[in-house]
């Protein structure tokens, strides 16, 4: 690092307007304060703010409530069985939907590699569910699952599987598994894309050499395209494993919670405590545990992408 | 027979055999393709197919899968409006209008902030460098839920809640750090020679910026403003926290609200769907280069 005394030590007269905008450290600052308003005043400061009222118990219809109560939120969030529940259906949902999506990607980016007619209309078409509004996407799933007339129903009873329409979203045992597919639609084309890209930066070469070797495709896709592609594999899980931390958009509209609680997930039981019983102080500490287990799976994920750029 | 015409036999038999099994591969492969393409396309061909069918159409058993004639009136009275539009239409037109003003407005003030910070990281050096990139790399990865709390007593405190600024500052908080870093990508790319070359004929480092890098990374531009103004667009979580009315309600809140009404309009529901999804859709089918290198840049270069 420079030392800004010594360099400004040698100069007696005072630097110029545009010698200080040439100066990189006072250019990055003045480069950097919109961002560092925007960002800090609309994200870190609020974030900094959850901290505090969680170690309160601030209820918003109770003007006099918010007095300091320490870990008090804290530990009773971690003993509310129906907040431990709710992290229990997070951590299913997110067991069940990374791993899927991430193998039905990485077949999907395989077919998508291969040449065929139509290959560019069908790659374009892949991004059509990531663009979709999470909202609209589970409006559309609803209807397609819809107990009266949903288009699942009429599909399955007309070709013979079903006898009666069933209530799809009526049942704790269907209704978070369909939840799973609608997040399944939407959420794979990201990783076909992810790695789709990474499928074509392998080199032919390789390819070639494990020919010549004798290999059949199903020795060439072990020993060349799954090593090659293992790094961007590995970032789409921890992305897609936080993001499913996150998950509440489709789960407000397909289900909202039921029935029975049975898609009750972390964030959404956080925001049930935090907006309709306005326990702010308690809907705080959880929105806090979420992120404490947001930030370890992010920590591996920073690791994972740019060790560099962040030791810089 | 001859040794050769025997070996001509075997070579000739397991030409055949290749290329039948290259037949059923190439059979297997399109099948697959197929499978892809109805797994993708049909769902949201049924919400565009309901939203022409009539009433009567959907809700007959069997089910009547396309309709008898193309019905365009829900269309009609949101956009014309007129004597059948009705509170439903009315509301898809306003929150119509607030999803424009708000995703298009954050993605504006996100591009110049972002462009500057962007530059910033790319170009000079500076301490907490690595801090600053982390943090915003940090943004992304938060849940919404914790965010919006303190960002609801604040703007309740001020006066903003339930009005358009509201939710475009919660927007910017979202997109800005992805804008940064997906900017930071471009930049990289452009060779500081040319920079270099500016400022010995007497540019300012500030003046490089946008007299040479900026103008020189538009597709970097074109490509972080639609991937944010996508994410904006479809942002649900803060618009359905902070907003209350038709003042400030996006799309997202309207057709949600449609969703959870009992003796719902399905027609009238398919509609604002495909109009709410119309913009990101046709923006990523149209663009989709600039939206892939939004994706991967984002999340697998960092």
């Amino acid at each position: 690092m420079r030392a800004p005394g010594a360099r400004r030590g040698a100069r007696f007269a005072l630097p110029g307007w545009s010698t200080w905008l040439d100066r990189p450290g006072f250019l990055a600052a003045l480069l950097l304060v919109p961002t560092l308003v925007l960002v800090f005043g609309v994200l870190l400061y609020p974030i900094l703010d959850t901290l505090r009222l969680s170690l309160t118990d601030r209820v918003l219809s109770q003007p006099d409530s918010g007095a300091f109560i320490g870990l008090g939120n804290y530990l009773r969030a971690l003993q509310d069985p129906e907040f431990r529940a709710s992290l229990g259906r997070t951590f299913y949902f997110a067991l069940i939907t990374v791993p899927a999506e991430t193998t039905l990607g990485l077949l999907i980016a395989l077919l998508l590699n291969q040449r065929f007619w139509g290959r560019g209309f069908v790659r374009g078409l892949i991004i059509l569910p990531w663009a979709m509004p999470y909202i609209v996407n589970g409006v559309m799933w609803k209807w397609i699952l819809n107990a009266n007339y949903g288009a699942l129903n009429a599909l399955l009873q007309q070709i013979g599987l079903i006898d009666r329409y069933h209530i799809w979203l009526g049942y704790p045992s269907t209704a978070f598994n369909f939840v799973i597919l609608a997040n399944i639609w939407k959420e794979t084309p990201v990783a076909v894309i992810l790695l789709l890209a990474a499928l074509q930066t392998i080199p032919q070469e390789l390819y070639e050499a494990a020919r010549v070797d004798g290999a059949n495709a199903w020795r060439q896709f072990w020993s060349v395209t799954f090593p090659s592609l293992r790094p961007v594999i590995a970032v789409t899980m921890v992305v897609k494993t936080v993001w499913a931390l996150k998950e509440f958009d489709l789960i407000y509209v397909m289900t909202g919670g039921g029935p029975a609680n049975a898609t009750n997930v972390a964030t959404f039981y956080t925001y049930l405590t935090t907006f309709k019983f306005l326990k702010f102080g308690y809907g705080a500490s959880m929105a806090f545990i979420i992120v404490v287990l947001s930030l370890i799976i992010a920590f591996f994920y920073v690791r994972l992408i740019s060790p560099k750029e962040v030791a810089e | 027979m001859s040794v050769r015409s025997l070996r001509a036999n075997s070579a000739a038999g397991g030409r055949a055999r290749r290329r039948r099994r290259q037949l059923v591969g190439r059979v297997l492969l399109y099948l697959a393709v197929l499978a892809v393409v109805a797994w993708v396309l049909a769902p949201f061909a049924w919400l565009v197919i309901s939203s022409v069918s009539t009433r009567a159409a959907l809700t007959s058993k069997p089910l009547q899968w396309l309709p008898d004639h193309i019905d365009l009136s829900n269309y009609i009275d949101i956009f014309v409006g007129g004597g059948s539009s009705t509170s439903v239409h009315r509301s898809v037109r306003a929150g119509a209008l607030n999803s424009v003003i708000v995703a298009g407005l954050a993605t504006l003030v996100s591009l110049v902030a972002g462009s500057l910070s962007a530059y910033a990281v790319s170009r000079l050096r500076f301490r907490l460098k690595g801090a600053f990139l982390a943090t915003m790399l940090a943004t992304q990865l938060l849940p919404t839920v914790v965010i919006i709390i303190p960002m609801y007593v604040v703007f309740r405190s001020i006066g903003l809640l339930d009005t358009v600024f509201a939710l475009m500052l919660a927007d910017i908080a979202i997109i800005l750090p992805l804008i940064t870093w997906i900017l930071k990508g471009y930049f990289d790319g452009i060779p500081t020679s040319l920079e270099d070359a500016a400022r010995i004929d007497g540019c300012t480092r500030a003046s490089a910026l946008f007299r040479v890098v900026l103008p020189l990374s538009s597709s970097g531009l074109a490509a972080s403003g639609m991937f944010a103004f996508i994410i904006a667009w479809n942002e649900f979580f803060t618009a359905f926290i902070l907003s209350s009315t038709l003042h400030s309600k996006t799309l997202s809140v309207i057709v949600a609200e449609f969703s959870s009404k009992v003796g719902v309009d399905y027609v009238a529901m398919a509609t604002a769907g495909v109009l709410t999804s119309l913009p990101p859709v046709l923006l990523a089918l149209f663009f989709q280069r600039y939206i892939i290198q939004g994706l991967t840049a984002g999340a697998v270069k960092g």
